[in-house]
């Protein structure tokens, strides 16, 4: 007992979000296990283990770097396209099973990471709303590029181009992305499990660094960027960290989102996911890890369950949106809130006092 | 000739920006918002016109006119119950705000009037001027476009100058707090600055629409980020760099299509805005602020 009580703060809120998402996933498992849960929320558990592992890895550079990033789409998209290469690429070597999914996230990780140094060099000049809008730039322009790139398979190895499928010069085998079309015929590796180890993977990657010195730095260049470059932090080789290691995991998130669909095109990877996924963060508080997990868990299925009223769903969600946004950042309504909170705790306090005068009446009556 | 059709094709989609980049520019300037609902507001706009000259019968210049009532409206009322709450809140918060309306704006526009295109017929009902024994073709909404676009941009200089109402919006946007002590409304400034900021973007809309003319309810969204990249490639919150960025990025944007190829001609718009920054971080008209410790 005296162990858990010593363990830091810290220690004991990563070990409680580590405790939701198993918790949570062994309740899944079971109610699958039970045939109590929708076909359709089945089909959703992997997009959720995806969405779960971007707000975890854009928390990284929103939260905890406090860059706002508009772009987080963008690698997703590389890791998704590079990971489905690497899959049929490697498929014919170690066969379509978890060993060639974990080949094609690590690659997908490593491509999608490559992506963040070249883009994170340029932006890391950049602050604030001007970083903002590159991030977005550079999430249309890979977007357009993956629109344009033509990637086939045949015995003598890939073959790109960029300019059509017949550019490629293949001799048989098989065109793996077509343009805008994308990839088509994916064999479908990603599983509820994959995605699983994959968030736990990702939390352990992003609580170990913000529990880092590593972490510090960079919260340190967030909080005041003059005042830690005072102290000697390199201020673009922390910001740069941070926004590298949240690209990989956005790569490999990518790869499993990707690999949980039969066809996948680049559009899908465009502005719009990038705004949920800041959504996701915003949401769940920025910085907090274990608030994002939720918020991506939650706000997945919600469009889902609100099937039933149809066209209305997307309106009730930015209702929803706007009315969370007002209410938990309003001064005027979050001091009534708190007065609220205040009295609600007076009253148990006053109750906690009766009953510990009454103890001690008795006591004393003895 | 082709490098005139081009050219002149290029200023009047840069004009359109240029005037959605007005509107952003100037929120950003006095709120600072990424308003990222403005360019729904467009798409009001051009329904509004739409449904003003087709269901109606109302004559084109009742149809703008009654497009810029309605988004001004549509600005002054999104402004007071979706931002006025937020004024004291964190910019994140507001951004994610301003998504909000967007999605709300586009569902809406979805469940009223439908996802299937609507043809619009353009609002300046005049023959195309033919120069060059043929060679060469403007439209009359070109030449619509790119009037609209300076009058426009005389007319918000000339207001921001000369008028009370547009000094009391320069001191907002330098310094809120000196400014209020000065008795200036800053919170009716802040809606007059929306209310004018919607009704360029429904002039906007209407003007886009009629040299696109293809309406659906996600019609905005593109035109105002591409806007937004304007505003941002000028000088953000700088009125005569938005109308600069706008027209670069038109004119950027039609001779990457006309030579380089379609599918990459945004990837080019958004390469130029990033090399521009890096050379430039307050973009090409901004003021450099320096930062004090």
């Amino acid at each position: 007992m005296d162990k858990i009580r010593n363990l830091s703060k810290t220690t004991k809120s990563n070990a409680i979000t580590y405790g939701i998402v198993i918790v949570a996933f062994l309740v899944m498992q079971g109610l699958i296990a039970a045939h109590a849960v929708s076909h359709s929320l089945i089909g959703l558990l992997v997009p959720i283990c995806a969405y779960i592992c971007m707000a975890i890895s854009l928390n990284l550079v929103v939260g905890i770097s406090g860059e706002l990033s508009l772009g987080h789409a963008g690698f997703m998209s590389v890791g998704a396209f590079s990971g489905l290469v690497a899959v049929s690429f490697f498929k014919g070597i170690v066969g379509a099973g978890p060993l060639c999914l974990l080949i094609a996230i690590v690659i997908a990780g490593v491509f999608a990471a490559v992506a963040g140094v070249l883009i994170g060099l340029p932006v890391m000049r950049l602050r604030g709303d001007y970083l903002a809008i590159v991030t977005l730039a550079f999430g249309e322009i890979i977007k357009n590029l993956l629109n344009n790139l033509y990637v086939g398979l045949d015995d003598h190895g890939l073959h790109f181009s960029m300019k059509s499928a017949e550019a490629l010069g293949m001799q048989g085998g098989k065109i793996l992305i077509e343009g805008p079309k994308g990839a088509v015929g994916i064999p479908q590796l990603s599983s509820f499990l994959a995605g699983f180890i994959l968030i736990l993977f990702t939390l352990f990657v992003v609580l170990n660094l913000i529990n880092s010195r590593t972490g510090r730095a960079i919260m340190a260049v967030r909080d005041n960027r003059i005042a830690a470059e005072s102290v000697g932090i390199n201020v673009t080789k922390y910001r740069l960290i941070a926004f590298v290691v949240s690209a990989a995991l956005a790569g490999m998130a990518g790869a499993l989102y990707a690999m949980n669909f039969s066809s996948i095109a680049p559009k899908k990877f465009d502005f719009n996911t990038s705004i949920l996924i800041l959504v996701f963060v915003v949401l769940g508080g920025m910085g907090n890890i274990r608030g994002g997990i939720i918020a991506a868990a939650l706000l997945t299925v919600l469009p889902e369950q609100l099937r039933f009223i149809g066209d209305y769903r997307m309106l009730i969600y930015a209702i929803v949106l706007i009315v969370v946004m007002i209410v938990t950042n309003n001064a005027k309504i979050q001091s009534v809130l708190g007065e609220f909170k205040e009295r609600f705790r007076r009253r148990g306090d006053d109750k906690a006092a009766q009953a510990a005068d009454a103890v001690e009446g008795g006591a004393k009556h003895e | 000739m082709g490098f005139l059709t081009n050219l002149i094709n290029g200023i009047s989609l840069g004009s359109v920006y240029a005037i959605i980049a007005l509107g952003y520019t100037m929120v950003y300037g006095i709120a600072k918002m990424l308003n990222f609902a403005h360019g729904d507001v467009i798409m009001v706009g051009g329904y509004v016109c739409f449904f003003a000259m087709g269901s109606l019968g109302l004559p084109p210049l009742v149809g703008v006119l009654l497009a810029v009532i309605a988004c001004t409206c549509l600005g002054i009322v999104v402004e007071r119950l979706a931002y006025k709450p937020l004024r004291e809140a964190p910019s994140l918060a507001v951004l994610i705000t301003a998504i909000g309306v967007s999605y709300f704006l586009q569902n809406s526009a979805l469940l009223l009037w439908g996802a299937d295109p609507k043809a619009f017929a353009s609002v300046v009902p005049f023959p195309s001027i033919t120069l060059f024994n043929g060679q060469l073709t403007i439209s009359s909404v070109t030449i619509a476009t790119v009037l609209a676009a300076a009058i426009i941009m005389v007319a918000l200089t000339l207001f921001t100058t000369k008028t009370k109402m547009g000094k009391a919006m320069r001191a907002c946007s330098e310094d809120k707090g000196a400014a209020e002590l000065m008795g200036i409304n800053v919170n009716s400034t802040i809606s007059m600055v929306f209310a004018i900021g919607s009704g360029l973007a429904a002039i906007a809309g209407v003007l886009l629409c009629s040299a696109y003319p293809t309406l659906v309810p996600t019609t905005g969204s593109m035109p105002g980020i591409k806007a937004f990249t304007a505003a941002v490639l000028g000088g953000i919150g700088s009125i005569p760099g938005a109308a600069l960025g706008g027209v670069l990025l038109g004119v950027i944007e039609i001779f990457a299509k006309a030579y380089i190829g379609t599918q990459l001609a945004d990837a080019i718009v958004f390469a130029v805005l990033i090399v521009v920054l890096l050379i430039r971080p307050a973009g090409l008209l901004g003021k450099e602020i320096r930062e004090k410790v």
